[in-house]
């Protein structure tokens, strides 16, 4: 072989080696699994879609900044955001825009850098308060004692949602009790909403003589039984008001025994759409695969890996039991420290006591008491009483849980405490809280100030 | 054959030719003044969106907040008017209007700024903002402050116009509230100033 059968040889190994790769990355891109084309791990918020490269990409892998408002604008505006984007556009922050782009979420929150990310996805280092807030120490002599990279992080401010935490808040929920009496959750009452807001209108309860599924579909003696002793039935929905689903192709309805939460959300659009929203449903609303417990960071349960989360995988699929849902449900699947403590904790004493109608309807504390809470809200003009499946809203940083569940039954000193402390939210709140957050002292110390100044002649 | 005489006199009127027509426009009719350009100036501008602002706030201070507060006593303004279902405040009324009008982006920004301000964040920052609310207030609001100034690299028109305590409503509120740096307001007193600023 001379020296340009050589060179014409290494150009053509050079060539089928471009095409070979070519062709094995746009099978990748094209495939399920883009694994290949992370730049690095996704923060715990976002590894669920971390693989739905659209939702924060353009087409050229820019950062689209809207994608984050897509997704959370919502929660942003319920928790009364502290600094909106528009407080920051006017041009007499420029200066203050130049230290720190508060303007854009991408300065705090980056993605695929987890040797830089920290606590709530944020880069910044804790102290970035003192930025532009230099000013509190001169004006508040009490906080002259306090870091910087304490005001984030000692349970006093947060720099989203303050709605728990602001000084007026506080004055109103001084010297609470640890526990109010006869603490309650809220009734659903969901029935009454489906029929007032007219989703579902009012129809008679139904029996296993009445159902509805066709001859061809065989609906066995226990499913027919589980159907026709529940909610559903109760409320006249038949077996073909769900299992009859609208064909893509031919748009009209054909039977189908696999549903999916589309089929549920025709009457619970609510729930379904906090489901899409939260940890459990953010893979499906982003167009991919269900997740399973296999897929996730937390610990959970060997033999529950693949089970594939929709309604069903924790409702059940003709039973509906919703305190099966509330409690079990989730630790077949959790296996966590915080999970595997809460049947130790005083809090399933009480849901064990309200089950076996030794207490109160409502006095129980299940998993979702905490995690998917019972929320007032108003759809099609009908007040109601939601359960809200998006347990992302209330999950981190845990202050975010404080007015939505924790002061249904706590006072506001205790509940502050017993969040701030890890390791008593390891043990599910079984013992006391070891730390103190001192905010409700300073809001008690200036009141008392206020009023003295205000009294005096 | 030209001699050079008539060179001289030929040169001679050629320059002066020349030289009266630049002076004079190459001898063209005198055209007529060109109109001033169409459109508002930033001062109208600005003066209209203020005439806008002060009277939608007025009428709500004055309709809403004190006659259902102060006069009818059937619902209070708070500043924590979701917790409270309360009404919102004026200035919070008027805060609110701006940060959906920033949202909107439609290229101008206004802001309620004092020298005595409840939350520490609406003191006066940039020189025009000091200046304006110190001659705003000076002169009893009877006068406005129009500056331009540079922010961040762009020119602005910035127009600073006296906030006047119109009702008894504002007057209270922030006489008696415990982050006020100023308790003796008096009715139709300048508590502050309205900044509006157009890019240039």
């Amino acid at each position: 072989m001379n020296a340009r059968q050589k060179t014409i040889g290494v150009w053509l190994g050079w060539v089928a080696f471009l095409l070979a790769m070519t062709a094995y990355l746009t099978h990748r891109w094209r495939g399920p699994d883009r694994t290949a084309f992370l730049p690095g791990p996704t923060s715990h918020g976002h590894y669920q879609i971390e693989l739905a490269c659209n939702a924060c990409h353009t087409p050229w892998m820019g950062v689209k900044e809207k994608a984050c408002l897509d997704c959370h604008s919502a929660e942003l505006k319920l928790a009364n955001d502290s600094h909106p984007k528009s407080k920051f556009t006017d041009p007499r922050n420029a200066d203050r825009l130049q230290v720190l782009a508060a303007d854009n979420c991408l300065t705090c929150h980056k993605e695929h850098v987890p040797e830089r990310t920290r606590a709530m996805g944020v880069m910044l280092p804790d102290d970035y308060c003192y930025r532009c807030h230099q000013e509190t120490v001169k004006e508040r002599p009490s906080h002259r004692n306090y870091a910087f990279n304490s005001c984030a992080t000692a349970g006093c401010h947060n720099y989203h949602d303050n709605t728990a935490l602001y000084e007026d808040f506080l004055v109103k929920h001084l010297n609470e009790p640890k526990t109010k009496s006869a603490p309650r959750v809220a009734t659903r009452a969901l029935l009454a909403f489906l029929n007032e807001s007219e989703r579902w209108p009012k129809k008679p309860a139904l029996t296993v003589a009445k159902h509805d599924a066709p001859a061809s579909v065989r609906a066995d003696k226990e499913t027919l039984h589980a159907w026709a002793t529940t909610s559903h039935a109760r409320a006249g929905v038949n077996c073909s008001d769900c299992h009859l689903v609208p064909d893509a192709q031919s748009k009209t309805k054909r039977w189908s025994d696999k549903l999916d939460h589309t089929a549920c959300a025709a009457c619970h659009q609510d729930e379904v759409g906090g489901f899409l929203a939260g940890k459990h449903g953010m893979r499906l609303a982003q167009g991919l695969p269900p997740m399973r417990p296999a897929l996730a960071r937390q610990p959970m349960k060997r033999e529950a890996a693949h089970r594939e989360l929709g309604c069903a995988a924790c409702h059940g699929a003709h039973e509906f039991d919703s305190r099966r849902a509330a409690v079990e449900s989730c630790l077949a699947c959790h296996d966590d420290s915080h999970s595997l403590a809460y049947k130790n904790s005083p809090h399933f004493a009480l849901w064990v006591a309200e089950s076996k109608g030794a207490a109160p309807a409502g006095s129980g504390v299940s998993c979702a008491t905490c995690h998917l809470p019972r929320q007032k809200s108003a759809t099609d003009g009908v007040t109601r009483v939601l359960v809200d499946h998006n347990q992302n809203a209330n999950l981190r940083p845990n202050e975010k849980m404080v007015r939505s569940v924790c002061l249904d039954c706590h006072g506001l000193g205790f509940t502050l405490d017993a969040l701030a402390d890890p390791a008593l939210v390891r043990t599910n709140f079984t013992g006391r809280p070891a730390r103190h957050v001192e905010s409700l002292d300073l809001a008690a110390r200036r009141l008392l100030e206020t009023q003295s100044k205000q009294t005096k002649p | 054959m030209t001699t050079p005489h008539k060179k001289l006199v030929l040169g001679t009127a050629l320059l002066a030719t020349t030289l009266a027509a630049v002076l004079t426009g190459c001898q063209k009719p005198a055209a007529p003044a060109a109109p001033p350009p169409a459109g508002f100036t930033p001062k109208q501008m600005a003066d209209g969106l203020f005439v806008v602002m002060s009277s939608d706030r007025a009428v709500y201070t004055k309709q809403v907040v004190a006659r259902l507060q102060n006069e009818a006593k059937v619902i209070k303004a708070s500043e924590h008017f979701k917790d409270e279902k309360a009404l919102p405040l004026p200035a919070q009324m008027f805060r609110m209007g701006a940060e959906a009008v920033a949202e909107k982006n439609p290229g101008f920004t206004y802001g309620l700024l004092s020298l005595w301000p409840i939350n520490k964040q609406n003191t006066p920052k940039t020189d025009a903002e000091k200046t304006g609310l110190k001659f705003v207030a000076d002169s009893g609001g009877k006068t406005n402050y129009y500056a331009e100034e540079t922010l961040g690299g762009k020119k602005y028109f910035t127009a600073v116009y006296a906030d006047v305590g119109v009702s008894m409503a504002c007057v209270s509120c922030h006489n008696g509230h415990k982050d006020s740096p100023r308790t003796d307001f008096k009715l139709d007193e300048v508590m502050g100033g309205v900044v509006i600023r157009l890019p240039l």
